[in-house]
């Protein structure tokens, strides 16, 4: 019972572990951005107990391990979560292969609004590196849906 | 338990308190640095997943260091032994040569360099935020540690403390676009600022003039002058320089002393040791 209450917030926990691991420098560069992947399968899924204001408190979290200024991921993952929650009901239907460009498209997004971000406060150059985990996330989009409808089903959320 | 019609604010208005509260966050703790206390309270509060994020290869490490071979072991200890008498050599002509730099300074008046606190760190975890160069060490405010100071490697200057939690603290490396530092040419005193170019081989020393000194190869220590870094500790090596006269100034290229992508034991410094204990002492409390 316990369990069911808290699936959403620990996948989201375990979402939040895996975007910090330590992880060599060449699998880095490669991360897909797990915690808006599990976000962006939860609003699809539940967009009633998962939308802008889960994604806003997450994104905070997430300001805070990765030592930007406070906002700048929350700002982010708010803009690609809208995104989708407004749109939850056609992207359902959709075939995973295409969902997955959707959210590949989506994660462009949201890594360009970090950078754009990130260039107002401090002034980086753009890196065409800094679009690979979008590659990853398009890659890494079908096995979370199903990873993700697996356990959904299993604790019959809804 | 779906709704036909959703509860709360629309989705529109909530995108708009979402997006306001974050504006308001990134100017109130950029443009205000409001979060100077706060944040070290909320780094606490999220040390634990770092701890859990950080458990993995803490693992591997130990299992790798359990499974470590008798020969290997024996052929570092023999490696260990003899750098430990070749520099207790090179420290005992480091003790004679700064008691008399100390009487010297004294004859001229100067003031003496004192000798400063320090504390061995070791690394936690790794910043995967691609736009900075970041990483957390596992000492905090709990051992002393304080924003601003200065974090060395066994070979030079790695960067400065950035945020402190409780338990463990941020380190901001010379290589981060944001980071620059002090330095003189250990050969000919010319001072400059080497300034961090987002590459962890590679920093930049910006507004040389074309008609300077410098040589590739040459040695750039910390200057003191920005009373972060304490004076005299290696920086980089200047690796090429490109005096192209069309351009305003020379490019002038370095390399870190300090192997920053390869960091595992560090030592945070106390630099002005004696300075803040005289802070202390004023303090009424």
């Amino acid at each position: 019972m316990s369990l069911r209450n808290y699936s959403i917030a620990l996948s989201i926990i375990v979402a939040l572990v895996l975007q910090i691991m330590p992880m060599p420098a060449i699998v880095d560069l490669y991360r897909p951005d797990w915690v808006m992947l599990v976000l962006s399968y939860w609003v699809l899924a539940l967009p009633n107990r998962v939308n802008v204001g889960v994604a806003f408190f997450t994104g905070l979290i997430l300001d805070i391990l990765l030592g930007t200024s406070m906002g700048v991921h929350s700002f982010a993952l708010c803009l690609s979560i809208y995104v989708l929650a407004a749109n939850y009901q056609r992207l359902r239907n959709y075939s995973v292969w295409q969902q997955s460009i959707i959210i590949g498209i989506l994660n462009a997004l949201y890594n360009l609004v970090v950078f754009w971000l990130q260039h107002l406060i401090t002034d980086i150059y753009f890196l065409f590196d800094y679009l690979w985990p979008v590659a990853s996330s398009v890659v890494m989009w079908p096995w979370l849906f199903w990873l993700l409808r697996k356990v959904r089903r299993q604790l019959r959320l809804h | 338990m779906n709704l036909m019609f959703s509860r709360g604010p629309s989705l529109q208005s909530r995108l708009a308190l979402g997006l306001c509260m974050s504006v308001a966050l990134i100017l109130f703790d950029h443009k205000l640095n409001g979060f100077g206390t706060t944040r070290v309270y909320l780094n606490s509060l999220v040390s634990p997943l770092q701890y859990l994020a950080n458990l993995p290869g803490e693992m591997l490490n130990t299992s790798a260091s359990r499974l470590v071979s008798h020969e290997r072991l024996v052929t570092e200890n023999a490696k260990l032994t003899h750098d430990a008498v070749l520099m207790s050599e090179q420290l005992q002509r480091l003790t004679f040569l700064q008691k008399e730099n100390e009487r010297l300074r004294s004859l001229l008046n100067a003031p003496v360099n004192n000798h400063t606190e320090r504390l061995v760190a070791e690394l936690m975890a790794v910043d995967n935020n691609p736009y900075s160069h970041q990483i957390v060490i596992n000492k905090g405010a709990i051992h002393g540690v304080f924003e601003g100071q200065p974090v060395l490697d066994d070979k030079g200057i790695v960067g400065q403390i950035q945020q402190v939690s409780s338990t463990n603290s941020r380190v901001l490396l010379i290589a981060d676009v944001t980071h620059a530092i002090p330095v003189r040419v250990a050969r000919n005193n010319v001072r400059l600022i080497v300034a961090g170019s987002g590459s962890l081989r590679e920093l930049f020393i910006p507004h040389v003039p074309h008609s300077n000194e410098l040589q590739v190869g040459d040695l750039l220590l910390s200057s003191g002058l920005g009373n972060v870094f304490p004076e005299g500790y290696p920086v980089a090596t200047i690796s090429s320089i490109v005096r192209d006269e069309s351009r305003p100034f020379a490019q002038v290229l370095v390399t870190p002393v300090a192997q920053l992508d390869r960091l595992k034991y560090l030592l945070v410094l106390w630099p002005n040791q004696q300075a803040k204990d005289e802070v202390l002492l004023e303090d009424p409390q």
